[in-house]
C-alpha cells in the first residue's frame, strides 16, 4: 500500500491515527482535575510535537542512516523561519508560499554547507557544521540585522508591504497566518462532561505535514538510496571499492534533512510569525541530536518518539514549581516532605535542562539505541518466556 | 604600528584562554583518543572556583557599631569578614583582595579531583565507543555541569575582581617608545598572558623532561606500541586527564576578572577552542597553542573599526571562517600529524 | 599486451623505497600471483593499482587506459574489483542487501538518486542477488546481518560482491589470511570455480604457497620492492633465486 510493505504501512497508519486523534489522546484528564497539568492536548504544545517531530525525522535521515553527526542543523531551521516570516511580510499571510520558500531556502543553504562540510568526515564534519551554524548565528545577530532584525527577532509589523493582502486588518491589527482563509490560531473547544478538547487548525496542518514527512522518510529508508546511505555508515571503504561515490549520496541526505529542518522552521513561523537567531544556536542543534538519539537513531519511529518525549517533559517539568512539589509530597511528614521537595527541586521547573542532560547521558551510556531499543528489549523479555521462537531471531548463530 | 601592537596585545588574553583550553583538549584527545565536549565546562568550573573562594573569604558577621549611624540616625550595622577578624584587618583585607590568585591553589586539587572522577567514572567506558558517542556523552555531561553551576550560582554573571594592584591600566606604549596614550593596556591582561605562558611552558617542560611525560608522548604517538611495552599507560592517561582538567580550570580561575563568570561561558569557549584544536591540528600540542594565540589575535584585528567598516561582521565570524578554510585546504591543520583522526 | 600493464612504477615513503621500477604484465583471463616476503611491497603495489596510492613515477594501464589519478570508485567502475585482507563487507546490512549494492552499482553507476523507489520492488535486482547467493551457497543466511557470519562466509560474500559487478580484473589481497584450513580450501575451490566459469582475470597476493600453487598460472616474485622473477609455478618452484629469497625463508 502506497509503495510500503505491510509492516511499514501499519506503522504509518498507527502514527496517522495517533496524530489525528492527538487532541483527544493527549487530554486524558478532566480539565479541572488535579491531573490536568499532565495534559498535553493544547494546540501550542501539540504543534511543537509535530514540528520537532519533522525536524528530528529529517535529522535522522542524515545521522541515523549515514552516521554523519551534524551539530549545525538548527541553522537550517532558523533560515526556514526567517524565510517564512519574510514571505508573510512581503507576499501574503497564506502559509503555503511561506512554507515552500522556507523549504527551498533551507535546501539551498544546506546544499552549500553540505558541499563544503562533507569534504571531511567524522569529527571534522561535526566541527565544520558546528562552525557554519555558529557563523550563521553570529551573522544573524550582527551584520544581517537588516534581514534578521538582530536580537529582537524578525516580527510582523503594521506596515509590512504585503503584495497579496493587507498591511493591517480593518480593526488596525496585524493579520494572522492562514491557510486559504483558515486561520492557523483558530481552534474549537469541544466539551464532553468534564473533559475539554481543543481542535486546532494549526495543529492539523502540522500533523498532516508531519505525516507526509514521515511517509517520505519511510520511503527513503526502504529505497535503494536509503540502503546506500546505510552502506556508507556501515563501511565506506567497501562502498568506494564497489564503484560508488559516497559523497553525493551523503550530500543528498544532508540536503534532504536540511529541507526537513527548513520545513520545521517554516511551520514554527507559520504558527507564530516571528523568528529569532536563538533558534540557530548550537544548543538548538544539540537538542535535535538529543531527540533523535533518545528516540533511537536509525529507526523510523524513534525520532518522532524522541521529539514528543522531550517536548512533553520540557513542558511538564517546566511547569512544576515548589508549590506543586509540596502538594505531591504532602502525604509525608513535614520534614521528609521538605527534604523531598529540596531533592527534586533542582530537576524541575527551571532545572529541566539538568534533567535533560542527565537523561541524555544515561541514554548514550546504557541505551545507545534509544527508546526503540528499550522497547525491543522489553518485548524480547516477554517473548523469551515463550519457548518456541528463540532461534529465529536476528541473532542467529553462524552456520559454520 | 602602535595600532597593530595594540590589537596583538588585545588578542593575547583571549588567545591565552583558547590556547590553554585547546591544550587540554589536545592532551585528552592525543592520549585518550577521546573528544571531550565537556572541556569548556571545566574552564567554567575553574572560573567558579575563583567565585567560590572569593565568597568564602567574604563570609562575614554583622555587629552594631555604636559610633556610626546610618542615614536614618540608627546605629549602623557593620559587616566584618571572618578572615579579617582572625588575621587582622590588614592581612585579612589583603587575602580577600587576592582571592582570585589564591583560588589557583584552591582550584588545582578540585580540578584534578573532578578530572579523575570524570575519567574513571565516565570517559573510561567510552574509549572503545565511536567518536560520535564520545561527543554525545560529553555533550550531555557539559549540560549537566553547566546546569549544576547555574543552580547554585544563578544565571547572572558574577563580577569577580582582580587584586587592587592589578586593577586599572598602564601606558604600555610609552614603555615601547610610542606616544603616550597610544597603547593603554590593563594590568590583569598582562598577568593573564604571563600566567598562561608559564602554564603552557610548564606542561611542555613536564612532557619533555620527565619520564612520565616521555611515556605519555610515546603513547600519543602510538598507543598500541606503548601498551606492548607493558607500561601501564591507562593509569598515566588518567593522570593526564586530571592535568588537562587542571589546566582548563586554571585558565578559568584567572579569566574570572576579565570576564565575569557565568554558567554558559564554558560552552562559548568550548566551541571556539574546538575550532582552535582543529586549526592547530588534531593531536598537536604546539599546534593547539599556536592556533590559540593566532586566532585570538586575528579575532582582535577583525574587531578593529577600520576592518569592520570594510567587512562588516567579520569579527563575529573570522575564527570560523579561518577554520573552514584551514580544514578544507589543510585537513590536518597547521601542525597536525599524519594519521590522526583520518579515515 | 596484458589486461593490466604496470611500467616502471616507483613509490617512496620518506626514505623508504617501497617500490622500485616495478614492471608487471597480467595476461587476460589468467590467474597471476604476486608473492614475496613481508615488506616486499605487495600491498603498496596493490594500493597503487586501485587508486589508494599514487605512484611517484611510472604508469599503470588497465585495458589500455591509465588508472593513475582516477578516484578509487572510478577505477572500480572501469572493471577492477578488490578483495581485502580482512573482509570488507557492509556489516550492518543483511547478506542479501550486501549483495544488492554491487548490483545497483553495476546498473546505476557511481551515483543515482533513487530515494523514492522501493528496493522491495526491484525484482530483477533481488533475483540477481539471490542467484549469486545461491552460487555462493549463502542463500540460507540471506536475511542475517552479515557481521554475524563466520569469517569464511564473509570472505565468500565479499568475493561474491566483487563478482556481482562482473569485473574484468579481480584483485585479491591475501584472501585466506587468518583462515582455518577448511575455509582456505573452500576459498580455493570457489576461486577455481570462478576461474573456470567466468571471463575474468585474477591477480592474487598471497603468503600461503598452497593457495598460490593451486591457483596461479603465472607468478611474480617481489623482493625489496622490485620484481625478482616472473615465471610459471613449475619454474618458480625450482628457481634458485626464489628459494633463496623467499621459499628458503619459509622452509627454514
Amino acid at each position: 500500500m502506497l509503495g510500503l510493505n505491510k509492516r511499514d504501512f501499519s506503522l504509518l497508519l498507527i502514527v496517522a491515527v495517533l496524530a489525528l486523534c492527538a487532541p483527544f489522546i493527549l487530554n486524558p484528564f478532566p480539565a479541572d482535575s488535579a491531573m490536568a497539568q499532565f495534559n498535553a492536548g493544547y494546540p501550542d504544545l501539540m504543534q511543537r510535537f509535530a514540528i520537532y517531530g519533522i525536524f528530528a525525522i529529517g535529522f535522522n535521515i542524515l545521522f541515523g542512516l549515514t552516521g554523519y553527526l551534524s551539530f549545525g542543523h538548527a541553522a537550517f531551521l532558523g533560515v526556514g523561519s526567517y524565510s517564512a516570516v519574510w514571505m508573510f511580510k512581503l507576499l501574503s499571510m497564506n502559509v503555503i508560499p511561506a512554507i515552500l520558500l522556507s523549504v527551498v531556502v533551507a535546501g539551498l543553504f544546506s546544499l552549500l554547507i553540505g558541499f563544503i562540510s562533507l569534504r571531511r568526515s567524522g569529527i571534522y564534519f561535526s566541527i565544520l557544521t558546528l562552525a557554519f551554524a555558529q557563523m550563521s548565528f553570529n551573522l544573524a545577530y550582527s551584520v544581517l540585522t537588516p534581514i534578521t532584525n538582530g536580537e529582537t527577532g524578525l516580527q510582523l509589523t503594521l506596515d509590512d508591504p504585503r503584495i497579496l493582502g493587507v498591511s493591517r486588518t480593518e480593526d488596525g491589527s496585524i493579520p494572522v497566518t492562514n491557510l486559504f482563509g483558515i486561520e492557523m490560531r483558530e481552534f474549537t473547544t469541544l466539551n464532553f462532561g468534564n473533559w475539554s478538547f481543543d481542535i486546532s487548525a494549526g495543529y492539523y496542518l502540522c500533523a498532516v505535514l508531519m505525516l507526509l514527512s514521515f511517509y517520505i522518510a519511510i520511503r527513503i529508508f526502504r529505497s535503494p538510496f536509503g540502503m546506500m546511505l546505510r552502506a556508507i555508515k556501515s563501511n565506506n571503504t567497501r562502498m568506494t571499492y564497489t564503484g560508488l561515490n559516497a559523497r553525493p549520496y551523503a550530500l543528498a541526505a544532508f540536503v534532504i534533512s536540511g529541507m526537513y529542518a527548513g520545513l520545521a522552521g517554516g511551520l514554527l513561523a507559520s504558527m507564530d510569525p516571528l523568528a529569532g537567531a536563538e533558534r540557530m544556536q548550537w544548543t538548538a542543534s544539540g537538542e535535535v541530536v538529543l531527540m533523535t538519539i533518545l528516540g533511537g537513531a536509525g529507526t523510523l519511529i524513534g525520532p518522532v518518539l524522541g521529539a514528543g518525549f522531550i517536548k512533553y517533559f520540557e513542558n511538564i517539568f517546566s511547569k512544576i514549581n515548589d508549590g506543586v512539589l509540596h502538594s505531591w509530597f504532602s502525604f509525608m511528614p513535614d520534614g521528609i516532605e521538605n527534604l523531598m521537595v529540596t531533592l527534586v527541586h533542582p530537576f524541575v521547573g527551571k532545572g529541566w535542562h539538568l534533567t535533560l542532560g542527565l537523561l541524555f547521558m544515561l541514554v548514550v551510556i546504557f541505551l545507545p539505541g534509544g527508546l526503540v531499543e528499550g522497547g525491543q528489549r522489553i518485548a524480547r523479555l516477554f517473548r523469551r518466556k515463550k519457548p518456541d521462537d528463540a532461534k529465529k531471531s536476528t541473532q542467529s548463530t553462524p552456520a559454520e | 604600528m602602535d595600532a597593530i601592537i595594540l590589537q596583538i596585545l588585545n588578542g593575547l588574553d583571549k588567545g591565552s584562554a583558547y590556547a590553554l583550553i585547546a591544550l587540554g583538549l589536545t592532551l585528552i584527545f592525543g592520549t585518550l583518543g577521546v573528544v571531550n565536549f565537556a572541556h569548556g565546562a571545566l574552564f567554567m568550573i575553574g572560573a567558579f572556583c575563583a567565585v567560590t573562594l572569593s565568597r568564602i573569604l567574604n563570609l562575614s558577621y554583622e555587629t552594631i557599631d555604636p559610633n556610626k549611624t546610618d542615614f536614618l540616625g540608627n546605629p549602623a550595622k557593620v559587616k566584618t569578614t571572618y578572615v579579617e577578624d582572625w588575621l587582622g584587618p590588614e592581612m585579612g583585607g589583603a587575602i580577600i583582595d587576592w582571592a582570585v590568585p589564591l583560588a589557583i591553589l584552591f582550584s588545582i586539587p578540585v580540578m584534578i579531583a573532578i578530572g579523575f572522577i570524570m575519567e574513571r567514572g565516565l570517559i573510561k567506558h567510552f574509549y572503545k565507543r565511536p567518536h560520535a558517542d564520545q561527543i554525545l556523552v560529553t555533550f550531555g555531561l557539559a549540560i549537566v555541569l553547566q546546569e549544576i553551576i547555574k543552580y547554585f550560582y544563578g544565571a547572572n554573571p558574577i563580577p569577580t575582581g582582580a587584586p587592587e594592584v592589578f586593577r586599572g591600566s598602564f601606558d604600555f606604549g610609552v614603555m615601547l617608545g610610542f606616544d603616550p596614550n597610544a597603547i593603554i593596556y590593563p594590568y590583569w591582561r598582562l598577568v593573564y598572558f604571563a600566567f598562561a605562558a608559564v602554564i603552557i611552558g610548564g606542561v611542555f617542560a613536564f612532557l619533555q623532561f620527565t619520564t612520565f611525560g616521555m611515556v605519555v608522548r610515546a603513547g600519543m604517538a602510538d598507543r598500541e606500541t606503548v601498551q606492548l611495552l607493558g607500561i601501564n599507560i591507562d593509569k598515566r592517561f588518567t593522570i593526564m586527564f586530571g592535568i588537562a582538567a587542571a589546566v582548563a580550570g586554571l585558565a578559568g580561575v584567572m579569566y574570572a576578572p576579565i570576564n565575569s563568570p557565568n554558567y554558559h561561558m564554558g560552552m562559548d569557549f568550548l566551541v571556539l577552542s574546538f575550532v582552535v584544536v582543529v586549526v592547530g591540528g588534531m593531536g598537536s600540542l604546539p599546534g593547539a597553542v599556536l592556533a590559540g594565540f593566532l586566532l585570538g589575535v586575528l579575532e582582535s584585528f577583525a574587531s578593529m573599526n577600520e576592518i569592520k567598516s570594510i567587512l562588516p561582521g567579520i569579527d563575529q565570524i573570522i575564527i570560523y571562517l579561518v577554520a573552514i578554510i584551514i580544514l578544507l585546504t589543510r585537513p590536518r591543520g597547521l601542525m597536525g600529524r599524519k594519521g590522526v583522526m583520518e579515515e | 599486451m596484458g589486461i593490466l600493464e604496470v611500467k616502471n612504477v616507483n613509490k617512496r615513503f620518506g626514505g623508504l623505497q617501497a617500490l622500485g621500477d616495478v614492471n608487471l604484465s597480467v595476461a587476460e583471463n589468467s590467474v597471476h600471483a604476486i608473492i614475496g616476503p613481508n615488506g616486499a611491497g605487495k600491498s603498496t603495489l596493490l594500493n597503487c593499482l586501485i587508486g589508494k596510492l599514487i605512484p611517484d613515477t611510472g604508469s599503470v594501464m588497465f585495458q589500455g587506459q591509465s588508472v593513475l589519478g582516477r578516484k578509487p570508485y572510478e577505477i572500480n567502475q572501469m572493471g577492477i574489483s578488490r578483495v581485502f585482507q580482512t573482509p570488507e563487507i557492509f556489516g550492518d546490512l543483511t547478506v542479501q542487501e550486501n549483495m544488492m549494492i554491487p548490483i545497483f552499482a553495476k546498473r546505476d553507476g557511481v551515483f543515482r538518486m533513487h530515494a523514492l523507489e522501493s528496493s522491495l520492488n526491484e525484482k530483477e535486482i533481488i533475483d540477481q542477488a539471490e542467484a549469486m547467493l545461491e552460487d555462493l551457497n549463502l542463500q540460507d543466511q540471506r536475511h542475517m546481518q552479515s557481521a554475524s557470519m563466520s569469517r569464511g562466509n564473509k570472505r565468500r560474500l565479499e568475493i561474491g560482491m566483487c563478482l556481482a559487478q562482473t569485473p574484468k580484473l579481480l584483485l585479491l589481497d591475501e584472501p585466506t589470511a587468518g583462515m582455518a584450513r577448511a575455509d582456505t580450501n573452500n576459498t580455493i575451490d570457489l576461486l577455481k570455480q570462478i576461474k573456470d566459469e567466468r571471463d575474468i582475470t585474477i591477480a592474487i597476493i598471497e603468503h600461503d604457497m598452497h593457495v598460490v600453487f593451486s591457483l596461479a598460472e603465472r607468478i611474480t616474485v617481489l623482493a625489496q620492492g622490485s620484481p625478482l622473477v616472473e615465471d610459471t609455478p613449475e619454474n618458480i618452484k625450482g628457481h634458485p633465486k626464489v628459494r633463496e629469497a623467499y621459499l628458503g625463508e619459509t622452509a627454514a
